[in-house]
């Protein structure tokens, strides 16, 4: 600040004219929050980008040549998006019914107080109580036994479908509760005035809440996946983690801490984000294909 | 509502409703599997365990040094929620009083943590920790924790703190209050129940924190949720009904201020944190 203003009256005008767009001591307590993110959050994010190109042997691209060259590494993006679009799809398709059903209610504090004992538990949690809950003489096998629809165990466990119900448990309460703000956001007075008309329940949903949700809808699908991409306990949990739910966190973790290649890690973590990146604009690219006009008001 | 009470509309709210039942059956009895097993004498091959017993706990205690595990946590927590309340709330009230130029990209650094998943930038960030010494102990888990906890506690304040009528604070300052008498007798009061709500948010988010405290603890400054993890992963070693005891005993540490929590705030708002986005 001294630097910018030599004499007296000019620190008064600088003073002014920037209290006047809003800058004064009072904007100035943000500055320890941002100063501490800029380090501790985009500082590592710039340098594991740079430590990306600098590789241990080879050329600046040689670690994402590695990642792209050995199927070990580049399946992952692929056993990873196999369980993560499925599961948010899954999730969707389910919160959004429940959540129609559930903004007519008066009484919905039960409700999401349950569903958010999953998120607040966490997925170690989680895990620990499939390993019991789904396990060959676990209830859930015991009891589809006992009403005779399977004569043996179903192997639910260390396999995609683990894995897969893991992401069910803690990600339909996220879906769910997003979804029920977005949907809570509607105006019902729209659909009554839809259904004076005669509008019935199906064309109700497609013709007025459809087109209003969509732009929420669309970043609820985001959120849901990028949680659900960066699966990583429950994978190793539940799942078969040299085997089809190798995920592409687990290979950025065992190449930092197992291989201690940084670079290489960076680099994974990198590829991660980027595939996330990717799906999200690509899911809002398609909304905007398929919807314009004015949104849900949320926006 | 106008409805028609046609077959196919009851058969529909009726699979909706069936569907929650079927979810919310399997949540709880995964839950009890836990709670019983670690009451379990022993469990094989039964609907319920033969006997009931309370030695698991004791022998979880010890195995695990849960006594350690439980110092380590509530100093981590502790300190995350302070320091998490010390940057936050001045930030959030610094952008809830104060349009400036970059405000927007100042949003999006307190947004761009909580919308991208902490093993995503935990990675970079641990091998940055790493080399600057922090971690692989206690300061290197409350830094790598403090980077969602802080812009959640700011976007949490934000419409709190907007919602409170600057001319109150005018009026104090017209009445001749100074910056501290001001900040004492009128802003605190009134930022209490926000403060308070959006630090026991971060405390229950911070036990349960995974991600970041796995790849940033060293042996020493493990939280119990990540020493529940390596338990998990070395099932086997121990009997599976010591593993539960410690799962109830991290049970218990969460749900008591989750239930704490909401009695302040509403249970979308656990999740609810990125509605502006």
């Amino acid at each position: 600040m001294t630097a910018l203003a030599p004499s007296l009256p000019q620190r008064l005008g600088l003073r002014m004219s920037l209290a006047a767009r809003g800058v004064d001591t009072l904007t100035l307590l943000m500055l320890p929050a941002a100063a501490f993110l800029l380090l501790l959050f985009v500082y590592p994010f710039l340098y594991g980008l740079w430590i990306s190109f600098q590789p241990k042997e080879g050329g600046a691209f040689a670690n994402y040549g590695r990642f792209f060259s050995d199927p070990f590494l580049y399946d992952t993006i692929w056993s990873t998006l196999r369980l993560a679009l499925p599961v948010t799809l899954v999730n969707l398709l389910i919160a959004v019914p429940i959540a129609l059903r559930v903004r007519l209610m008066r009484r919905q504090r039960v409700l999401t107080t349950i569903l958010v004992i999953p998120i607040t538990l966490g997925t170690v949690l989680v895990a620990q109580g499939l390993l019991n809950y789904l396990g060959p003489q676990g209830w859930f096998n015991r009891t589809l036994m006992a009403a005779h629809l399977i004569s043996s165990p179903v192997r639910l466990l260390h396999n995609y479908w683990g894995v897969f119900l893991s992401l069910l448990i803690t990600g339909l309460p996220f879906t769910f509760l997003l979804t029920l703000s977005y949907v809570s956001g509607v105006d019902p007075a729209l659909e009554n005035a839809a259904a004076t008309l005669g509008a019935g329940a199906p064309s109700r949903f497609r013709t007025i809440l459809l087109p209003l949700l969509l732009p929420g809808l669309a970043i609820t699908f985001c959120l849901s996946f990028v949680q659900a991409f960066s699966v990583f306990p429950s994978a190793v949990l539940l799942g078969a983690p040299s085997g089809p739910t190798r995920v592409i966190s687990l290979a950025a973790y065992e190449a930092a801490f197992e291989q201690y290649d940084y670079g290489l890690a960076s680099a994974i973590a990198m590829i991660m984000g980027a595939v996330q990146l990717g799906v999200v604009v690509v899911v809002l690219a398609g909304r905007g294909l398929l919807y314009r006009g004015a949104s849900g008001g949320k926006g | 509502m106008v409805q028609r009470p046609s077959w196919l509309a009851r058969l529909w709210v009726t699979a909706v409703w069936a569907l929650v039942g079927f979810f919310i059956l399997n949540l709880f009895a995964m839950i009890a599997t836990v709670v019983l097993d670690s009451f379990a004498s022993r469990w094989l091959g039964t609907w319920l365990p033969l006997g009931w017993t309370t030695r698991w706990y004791g022998s979880a205690w010890d195995e695990f040094q849960l006594g350690d595990v439980l110092i380590v946590t509530f100093e981590a927590v502790f300190l995350v929620v302070l320091i998490s309340g010390l940057l936050g709330v001045p930030a959030a009230y610094a952008l809830a009083r104060r349009d400036f130029p970059g405000k927007r990209l100042v949003m999006l650094l307190f947004l761009l943590p909580l919308l991208i998943p902490p093993i995503t930038y935990g990675i970079p960030m641990a091998t940055v920790l790493y080399q600057a010494g922090f971690a692989g102990s206690l300061s290197g888990v409350v830094m790598a924790n403090l980077v969602p906890t802080v812009p959640f506690v700011v976007l949490v304040m934000i419409p709190f703190i907007e919602q409170i009528d600057p001319r109150i604070e005018a009026a104090a300052r017209v009445f001749g209050a100074n910056t501290p008498r001001l900040f004492l007798h009128v802003l605190l009061p009134l930022l209490l129940p926000g403060v308070l709500a959006a630090l026991l948010l971060v405390l229950v988010r911070t036990i349960a924190m995974f991600e970041l405290t796995f790849l940033t603890a060293g042996p020493t400054s493990q939280t119990l949720v990540v020493a529940l993890y390596y338990a998990v992963f070395a099932a086997g070693v121990r009997a599976v009904q010591s593993i539960d005891a410690m799962a109830v005993i991290y049970m218990a540490t969460t749900l008591v201020w989750l239930v704490l929590a909401l009695r302040f705030v509403n249970p979308t708002q656990i999740v609810g944190r990125a509605k502006r986005a």
